[in-house]
């Protein structure tokens, strides 16, 4: 538990220095904010329609960005060897290095998520829900990217390969969060795709820390 | 602790091609055995496998203690350091963080950290980033973990290739000193190892 302490703060220091943390993630949005009417035109009505949508894009892109390489650079430098060695099996060091990921990207584009939504002009009573969506969402994101991350290890184009084994775990979270999001502002029934959303989440971070490292394992081989 | 490393009847093969095969080894508690053979012959890969990251095609590679066997398992996470080519220091981070990390993370503590940086003679570059070390300092650093935690078996692959005659007197009195205290080593060598260690051709 204390070595788990010790990778986490390392992993969090490391995922903050590669360009996480707020700055990141307030830029990342700013992209987004300034471009989308550019793209999509400027009418109010329309903007605030596709927000929160837009603030899910966002966050699944910025996830698919930064995770690619999770592994990788420990698998290149030699790293990975020595955490193989380590007090704690692979497994952990696997959620160590999600987890840390999450805490330096995840969750601060989470909190910055209701900014960027409120100046695309979204509804204010809808911001908690938003909030709560992309932190479970974040976390989801982070773990199952973490996933294809640890599958695509020592392949070529692993970038690539990256992208299309977690593009269909992305979209039920996606379907769920902007479900929830969508009933809530039209005063529907929301708890449901909250529910799932999180259920999915729990899902993830308990499953595929196991794949992630028997992936590692054998990319070691 | 570590006492006897059985290496029976090992064979390894990478992709289709097989490195070698039969390779009997046993070392026990203050030995030393310098792993020698041409580039490519499998050094690398037989330190690997003993350390459990690679399987091997045929054989066993197993461990003894005090009191009898060792899982591999617990072997690998507490009983012995990997030392290859790639040391996996980050090179963006500071030398004492990466020391203190791996000395924590091995089983080590800061106490320790700190001695075995005295040790290599490292103590003014701790603040340094690992970027801007040399060649032979940043050796030295990974070098440092050795002594930073306890773990009776050292596999090591080309340990001195970047270090200067000074270091490498340096760390052949390390070695000694593991040895002594009942320790073993593994090193795969072009150059002749600094202490008595027994010769093992690799992939003849």
């Amino acid at each position: 538990m204390k070595a788990f302490g010790v990778l986490l703060r390392r992993e969090l220091a490391l995922a903050w220095g590669r360009g996480g943390g707020p700055l990141l993630a307030l830029t990342f949005y700013a992209c987004v904010v300034v471009l989308l009417p550019m793209a999509s035109g400027r009418a109010p009505e329309r903007l605030a329609a596709i927000a929160p949508g837009i603030a899910w894009l966002a966050l699944a892109l910025a996830a698919l960005l930064s995770l690619e390489r999770l592994f990788e650079r420990d698998y290149e430098d030699g790293t990975l060897d020595l955490l193989a060695l380590g007090p704690a099996p692979l497994e952990a060091v696997a959620v160590a290095k999600c987890l840390a990921q999450w805490l330096a990207t995840g969750a601060p584009l989470a909190l910055a998520a209701p900014v960027a939504a409120l100046m695309l002009g979204a509804d204010l009573k809808v911001m908690p829900l938003l909030v709560l969506c992309a932190l479970a969402g974040g976390l989801a994101f982070a773990f199952l990217g973490g996933l294809g991350a640890a599958l695509a290890l020592g392949g070529k184009r692993g970038g690539l390969l990256v992208a299309v084994i977690v593009l269909p775990l992305f979209a039920p979270p996606v379907i769920f969060g902007a479900g929830a999001l969508d009933g809530f502002s039209a005063g529907l029934p929301w708890t449901g795709g909250l529910m799932l959303l999180l259920a999915y989440c729990a899902g993830a971070v308990a499953l595929s820390p196991l794949a992630m490292g028997a992936a590692c394992r054998n990319a070691l081989d | 602790m570590l006492r006897v490393v059985l290496i029976q009847d090992l064979a390894i093969t990478r992709g289709e091609r097989r490195l070698f095969s039969h390779l009997d080894l046993t070392l026990r508690a203050g030995e030393a055995a310098a792993l020698v053979g041409r580039n490519g012959a499998g050094k690398t890969s037989l330190l690997r496998a003993v350390a459990g990251l690679l399987r091997p095609a045929e054989g066993t590679v197993s461990f003894e203690g005090e009191t009898g066997p060792i899982e591999a398992e617990t072997a690998r996470a507490e009983h012995l350091h990997l030392l290859g080519h790639q040391d996996g220091l980050k090179s963006s981070r500071t030398a004492w963080e990466e020391l203190r990390f791996q000395a924590l993370w091995t089983g080590g503590s800061e106490a320790s950290a700190q001695a075995a940086a005295k040790r290599f003679d490292l103590t003014r570059l701790l603040d340094l980033e690992v970027r801007r070390l040399s060649a032979g300092q940043r050796r030295r650093l990974a070098l440092a973990r050795l002594a930073a935690s306890p773990r009776s078996l050292w596999l090591l692959d080309e340990p001195m290739a970047p270090l200067d005659a000074g270091q490498r007197a340096a760390f052949g009195a390390v070695m000694a000193e593991h040895l002594a205290a009942g320790g073993m080593i593994l090193a795969s060598v072009h150059d002749p190892l600094p202490i008595p260690a027994r010769s093992v051709e690799v992939g003849a």
